[in-house]
């Protein structure tokens, strides 16, 4: 903790306060507060445009060891709108950081602030369940009230404004980019996979049959609010075009095919989720990071789960039983996490 | 694959603690046998490790205290039948016995199925070469690696892959054999020695400064695989990583290099087919992604201990549901008892690992850290920064640091240690940076990474701000926070450390109590697995009830390692039994008192004065029990009774009548009981005079130590003043005392329980060795076989007198001299002593349970045998001197074992032979070498020499010997000692005749028992260590092991569990 640091504070929307210290930008912020139980990845996470609108707390109390890595961004941007931490560390060790993490925080007009009981607030959110909150720089006065950002289409301020093209083969995907992570883009044009990256409302309907595959990308907030995504994915159905969905696309999927979503009461952010493959004792470690998830009751009976979470049971993957439709609330492309379920994208492009 | 029911499986333990193999085989046999026993199996368990609590009468279901050789194990699953056996739960010694078994066709003989990883796996990762060759099939990198039965091929392959190479001997512990090497001759050198214990060596890629990681990994015969933890070790590749502080989880590590070396071992893990736990080691370097696995542990390691402890996953009990064919999934993660066992621990702090090593206790011993294991034992520290976990675990250490500052030593030459690794450097790279030096500047005299650097500078950085501030409530937190010590804080505030104490209970800077729960708090668990830090503004729990605190036993070191540790196990399940609950704290990761279903609540923190009072104040027990843990917490007691603390059992005054050397012979004058005539130690000239008085040897001792740390026997006056001056530096608080050493008198030991004053329960154990060898390196045999029964009497008669004086409740420990019928008394402990667990199981009588019952006031009425019993027990030391290069490898007043081993026999011969073989010594086949100093000491050993001779053995022997043994009509090789004068052309030399491999034991009695001089004999001694031939050097062992041998065979020896005696 540096002697010149700013104090800070955490304020929960039941107004509980955490005392700390500020990192990164002196400028409040507000936001939903998340935890994340992951041990490495931070650069990762916070360009993952699926935390777009949340206050992200690491469970894990050094952060910032290794800088700020010339790699391992999801996007071209930070999209945490805040970072909690135990004790933040300016004094970064590795070859490939670029910048503190202090430093590329103030870059982007991020606040952190640290010095804070993170497990304390961890359990805190674990018991109440994700809430609001705002960091507030230097007791600096912060009034009015805080926006749900998942009450705002978050999709919309990440996904891409025109389609993209990538890479180039005979076998092309459409994505549909609800917040893409940069990860999974590599891993389709790893498999040697030509990509069309289109917004999240983009009407593709008309140009599926030049397309072997659709991809449903991950993102943040509600599905709901995906109401043109959903829309053309129903469609997308009945022309038997294989697809797969990642996270937010898994559930876009669900609500296509006509089952529910609902919101998990602190969801599942880390990289140690164990899954189970269906009726087998095939496990996979996944890397999660989900505030919502399927209702598995009001699944449809021509689709199945396919995978499930060991510890809660919750769905995590679900499957047409006659169809090439799937998708997995868990993030095959890693990064961060494990990677033990990267197979899925060899799984989809068999179907094309 | 379905779930495996055998009926009765052997289980193979590791035997007595040496360096590179230690405790932590008692924490992961002791979950395997939990594992099996709840599927209704039966398990046979063969070790001789009697102080475990893996060897306790509910633990296995037989127990066989046998040398764990294969003929000795052939013979035991002949008699058992079981029709399964666990190879991975002892170490690298039931691994290696293990595959003997397979080779000789001793399991299929007898249908025994290997459980678990198969062996064709274990075999490939204990081959270097096969090793390399399978990695290289899937794609992994292994470190260049030439393979060499000869030393000349050893030099070509060295040639090949270019100087500095890394040298490693394969089927080894604990690295032994390995080490860098720069050039030509130096490798010559260290192939002879390495060639003469292992067929095969390994000429490697030197990989010196690259980052040192390892994964912990599992997998299930479903093929689901794991890492339950990785950790890096601060100290690059070119240290051990037993010899490396290692912290977890990884902290220079970007996701990336995380999760690509996570893949690496998954993939190698599943080629290998390892079904229950792996340790998988990698050398990463630090300016690119290229990365090397060194090596693979197909078992339970330290490291899997470690990893254990560190992230709260019972590795060792889940991989022995695996090897029942359980999958992952089937099983819960213990801790939240909801969640799934398959899964990744999500830590929420740090732990750290600090090795301890014990090198000051041989003068000659090459203090230097490098390839090979040295240290005796570790703690681990747990906190939420980097700087709390590096102060705490140095605390933890024991060694006398009270952190990483401020303490009472000065080192001038920090830039050869940090250059030139001792157990040293942490403190070293400290004083390099108070002296003014730059993170870039050591970090290229040591390869540390630059973050490690950054946060030891941090730490000395804070010093200087405590020094020059004021103590507010902020400022105090602060230096909370980097870890210091309120203890750190009054001396750099110079004041004491109670004023701080106050000062900070007054400002309210108190720590907070965390939870370990595996998931980073994403999950409720109801978790009892504990530590303190400062980090924090809310406690996870709230104070417990009716309950009381043992203290542990800190780090495995010599003189207190594994027996102290079985008595807090026995301590705490006596608490329960009694109605308490229990709170256990203790550091030591290698324990079972620090697995978290044994006690009620565990503190894995520090045993020091501030934070036991931080825990007493937080939990409000009904009182602290100090006498379980050893030296550590014994020494805690009237501290703790200052601080009003409730001590449990004898008054912490009375334990400072028998602590203090000086007061304790004080009250022997008055109770007129006979005593070595003693002075306490005032001055030089006194000291002087008083040797002069009543002749020398003198015998040197100082107070409140442990495993005699700067005792010393003083020949003359020239040694007895520097020896003086060393027991003055190691216990500056307490007085030392020195008496008259007396020669040739037998030791007798009582270990017991009084209650009020009043003897409950006893045993009484003779050495054979005469006094002057410390009692932890001396065999010990109950019953006494040759101590007059007249002597019995009195003894016990002097010991009732002197538990009354002192107001005894509780375990005791009394040492006597008895020479020509008279007794004197030499030394007392009120507390558990070392030699518990033995005389326990000697006895079948639980001595610590029933010590831990007078102290909580119970009624005791025990029935006990004393003499008449129908078998002996003998407990022998284990020593690790092969390790610790340069050591003099002779038994003397400073305990120097690391271990002890303990065997039943139906007779004396029987039951000495099985613990010194259990201990490592084997029937020589042909060839015994004698060296024997004094003249009485070869008239005393002729007879038994006659024996041998008669038995056929071929003698050797050096000259003066020799000449003694040809004039008794003794044919025997006459080897020259490397100082001899006038050697004759064709002369033999003893060290070459040693280094050839012609002697299969060597006989060398010194003239005198000191640890000091490098003569011949320590250059025979040493030899002998170094190339792993038997060596005795006492003359009663010689004598007692010379009629062993010549009247028993193998053979003869009986295959007897513990509950047929």
């Amino acid at each position: 903790m540096k002697e010149d640091s700013t104090p800070a504070k955490l304020i929960l929307e039941d107004e509980t306060v955490y005392n700390g210290f500020s990192f990164g930008s002196e400028t409040n912020t507000d936001g939903e507060v998340v935890f994340n139980t992951g041990m490495v990845g931070y650069t990762e996470s916070m360009t993952d445009p699926s935390y777009r609108g949340q206050i992200l707390v690491y469970t894990y109390p050094l952060i910032g060891s290794y800088g700020v890595t010339d790699h391992g961004w999801e996007s071209s941007e930070l999209q945490i709108r805040g970072v909690v931490a135990a004790n933040y560390q300016p004094d970064y060790s590795h070859w490939h950081a670029v910048k503190s993490l202090g430093d590329w925080l103030i870059e982007n007009d991020i606040p952190g602030i640290h010095g804070i009981d993170t497990r304390a607030l961890t359990k805190k959110l674990r018991t109440h369940g994700v809430m609001l909150g705002k960091i507030s720089i230097n007791n600096q006065n912060q009034s009015g009230k805080i926006t749900d950002p998942n009450k705002t289409n978050l999709v919309n301020e990440v996904s891409v404004k025109k389609p993209i093209w990538y890479g180039k083969s005979k076998k092309q995907i459409l994505l549909v980019d609800c917040g893409v992570k940069t990860s999974i883009i590599d891993d389709f044009i790893k498999r040697g996979i030509k990509i069309k990256r289109v917004p999240w409302n983009y009407n593709y309907l008309k140009e599926l049959n030049e397309f072997d595959g659709l991809f449903l990308s991950n993102g943040p907030g509600d599905p709901k609010m995906c109401k043109d995504t959903i829309k053309f994915t129903t469609e997308a159905f009945k022309s038997g075009i294989p697809q797969f969905g990642i996270c937010l696309g898994s559930q876009i999927q669900a609500l296509a095919a006509g089952a529910n979503t609902y919101k998990l009461k602190y969801g599942h952010r880390g990289q140690n989720q164990p899954c189970i493959l269906a009726n087998s004792k095939k496990c996979i470690l996944t890397s999660q990071n989900h505030g919502y998830a399927v209702k598995e009751s009001t699944i449809p009976s021509q689709w199945q789960v396919n995978y499930r979470n060991l510890n809660d049971n919750s769905v995590e993957g679900i499957k047409h039983k006659s169809k090439p439709f799937f998708s997995v609330q868990f993030h095959p492309e890693a990064n961060p996490g494990p990677t033990d379920a990267n197979f899925l994208f060899d799984e989809f492009i068999k179907t094309l | 694959m379905s779930i495996l029911k055998p009926k009765k499986v052997i289980l193979l333990g590791s035997g007595g603690l040496k360096i590179g193999q230690a405790g932590e085989f008692d924490y992961s046999g002791s979950q395997a046998i939990k594992a099996l026993k709840e599927e209704g199996i039966k398990v046979v368990l063969v070790n001789p490790n009697i102080a475990t609590v893996q060897t306790d009468e509910d633990m296995a279901d037989e127990i066989y205290f046998l040398p764990l050789t294969a003929n000795i194990i052939t013979r035991v699953i002949k008699k058992e039948r079981p029709d399964a056996i666990l190879l991975s739960f002892g170490g690298q010694t039931a691994l290696n016995v293990g595959l003997e078994l397979e080779d000789k066709g001793v399991l299929k003989k007898y249908g025994v199925t290997v459980l678990g990883t198969p062996t064709s796996s274990i075999r490939i990762s204990e081959d270097r070469e096969l090793f390399a060759k399978n990695l290289e099939k899937i794609n992994v990198s292994v470190a260049e690696s030439i393979a060499i039965n000869t030393v000349q091929k050893g030099i070509r392959a060295a040639k090949k892959i270019g100087y500095p190479i890394m040298m490693r001997s394969a089927y080894a512990l604990g690295g032994e054999g390995s080490g860098v090497v720069r050039n030509e001759q130096q490798l010559e050198k260290k192939l002879n020695e390495a060639l003469s214990t292992a067929p095969q060596v390994l000429i490697e890629e030197y990989l010196g400064g690259w980052k040192e990681i390892e994964y912990e990994v599992v997998r299930d015969s479903y093929d689901n695989c794991v890492t339950v933890c990785n950790m890096e070790n601060m100290d690059p590749m070119g240290i051990h990583t037993g010899e490396s502080i290692v912290v977890a989880p990884s902290q220079t590590l970007t996701n990336r290099e995380y999760h690509m070396l996570r893949s690496v071992a998954i993939k190698t893990v599943r080629h290998l087919k390892i079904i229950g736990e792996c340790n998988i080691q990698y050398a990463l370097d630090p300016k690119s992604e290229e990365y090397r696995v060194i090596e693979v542990n197909a078992r339970l390691s330290r490291s899997s201990a470690l990893a254990s402890k560190a992230t709260g996953y019972p590795l060792a009990w889940i991989a022995a549901k695996l090897a029942l064919g359980y999958s992952l999934s089937d099983l819960k993660n213990s801790i939240t008892k909801t969640t799934s066992a398959f899964f990744e621990p999500a830590l929420d702090y740090i732990a750290l690992k600090i090795p301890r090593w014990d090198l000051k206790k041989f003068k000659d011993a090459d203090r230097t850290i490098s390839s090979e294991m040295k240290s005796v034992g570790e703690i681990m520290a747990l906190g939420r920064s980097f700087g709390e976990v590096l102060q705490k675990g140095l605390r933890m250490t024991n060694t006398g640091d009270i952190g990483l500052v401020a303490n009472d030593k000065t080192i001038k030459d920090y830039i050869d240690i940090i250059k030139n690794p001792t157990d040293q450097r942490v403190f070293a790279i400290a004083e390099a940076f108070k002296k003014g030096m730059t993170i870039d500047a050591i970090h290229n005299l040591c390869k540390i990474d630059k973050w490690f650097l950054s946060k030891i500078k941090a730490i000395v950085e804070e010093e200087e701000q405590i020094k020059n501030n004021p103590l507010t409530k902020k400022s105090l937190l602060k230096a909370k926070q980097f870890g210091f010590s309120d203890e750190q804080i009054s001396i750099l505030k110079n004041t004491t450390e109670n004023s701080i104490r106050s000062k900070r209970k007054k400002l309210n800077v108190l720590p907070v109590v965390k939870q370990i729960d595996t998931l980073a708090g994403e999950f409720p668990a109801k978790t009892n697995y504990l530590y303190m830090t400062y980090h924090g503004t809310e406690n996870d729990i709230k104070k417990g009830g009716k309950q009381l605190v043992v203290l542990g036993s800190g780090p495995y070191r010599i003189g207190s390692s594994v027996e102290f540790d079985w008595c807090c196990v026995q301590a705490v399940k006596t608490i329960k039994k009694e109605g308490y609950k229990s709170i256990m704290i203790n550091c030591n990761p290698e324990t079972v008192s620090t697995d978290y279903d044994v006690c009620d609540r565990l503190y894995f923190d520090e045993l020091s004065l501030e934070r036991v009072l931080d825990i007493y104040e937080f939990e409000h027990p009904q009182g602290v029990i100090i006498s379980m843990g050893g030296q550590i917490a014994n020494n805690l007691a009237m501290d703790l009774q200052k601080a009003n603390v409730k001590i449990l059992g004898t008054s912490p005054n009375d334990i400072d009548r028998a602590e203090n050397r000086s007061k304790f012979s004080k009250l022997l004058d008055t109770l007129n009981i006979d005593q070595p005539e003693w002075r306490e130690l005032s001055s030089l000239s006194e000291a002087k005079k008083f040797a002069h008085e009543v002749g020398y040897p003198i015998l040197i001792r100082p107070s409140y130590v442990l495993s005699g740390a700067a005792m010393n026997v003083a020949f003359d006056e020239v040694h007895l003043e520097s020896y003086l001056q060393q027991a003055a530096e190691i216990s500056k608080k307490h007085p030392a005392v020195i008496s008259k050493f007396v020669e040739g008198a037998r030791e007798i030991e009582f270990d017991g329980v009084a209650q009020n004053g009043e003897l409950k329960v006893y045993a009484m154990t003779e050495h054979i060795e005469n006094a002057g060898v410390h009692s932890g390196d001396a065999h010990a045999v109950f019953p006494p076989q040759k101590t007059y029964i007249e002597t019995i009497r009195r003894t016990k008669k002097r010991l009732q007198e002197v538990l009354k004086a002192l107001n005894i409740t509780g375990p005791f420990n009394i040492q006597f001299l008895a020479k020509n019928n008279q007794i004197k008394i030499i030394e007392l402990n009120l507390r558990a002593s070392r030699s518990f667990p033995f005389v326990s199981k000697s006895t079948k009588i639980n001595f610590a349970a029933i010590a831990t019952q007078a102290i909580l006031g119970k009624d005791i009425n025990v029935d006990f045998k004393r003499f008449d019993l129908n078998y002996v027990t003998v407990k022998a030391p284990q020593f690790s001197f092969s390790r610790i290069k340069g050591a003099d490898p002779i038994l003397y007043v400073e305990m120097g074992s690391t271990g002890e081993v303990a065997t039943f026999g139906d007779g004396y011969q029987e039951a000495v032979l099985k613990s010194m073989m259990a201990a490592g010594y084997s029937i020589p086949k042909k060839s015994i070498l004698l060296s024997i100093g004094k003249d009485i000491d070869k008239t005393k050993m002729l007879p038994f020499i006659n024996k041998l001779f008669k038995k056929g053995y071929k003698l050797y022997a050096t000259e003066g010997t020799s000449d003694y043994l040809s004039k008794n009509d003794k044919k025997n090789i006459k080897l020259y000692k490397v100082s001899a004068k006038n050697k004759p052309t064709n002369a033999q030399n003893v060290l070459d005749c040693i280094n050839s491999g012609k002697i299969d034991l060597i006989i060398n009695i010194p003239r005198k028992y000191s640890r000091r001089e490098l003569t011949d004999g320590y250059y025979i001694r040493r030899t002998a260590v170094d190339y792993q031939i038997p060596l005795i050097s006492n003359l009663q062992i010689a004598k007692i092991f010379s009629n062993a041998i010549c009247n028993l065979t193998e053979d003869d020896l009986t295959i007897k569990a513990w509950s047929e005696y």
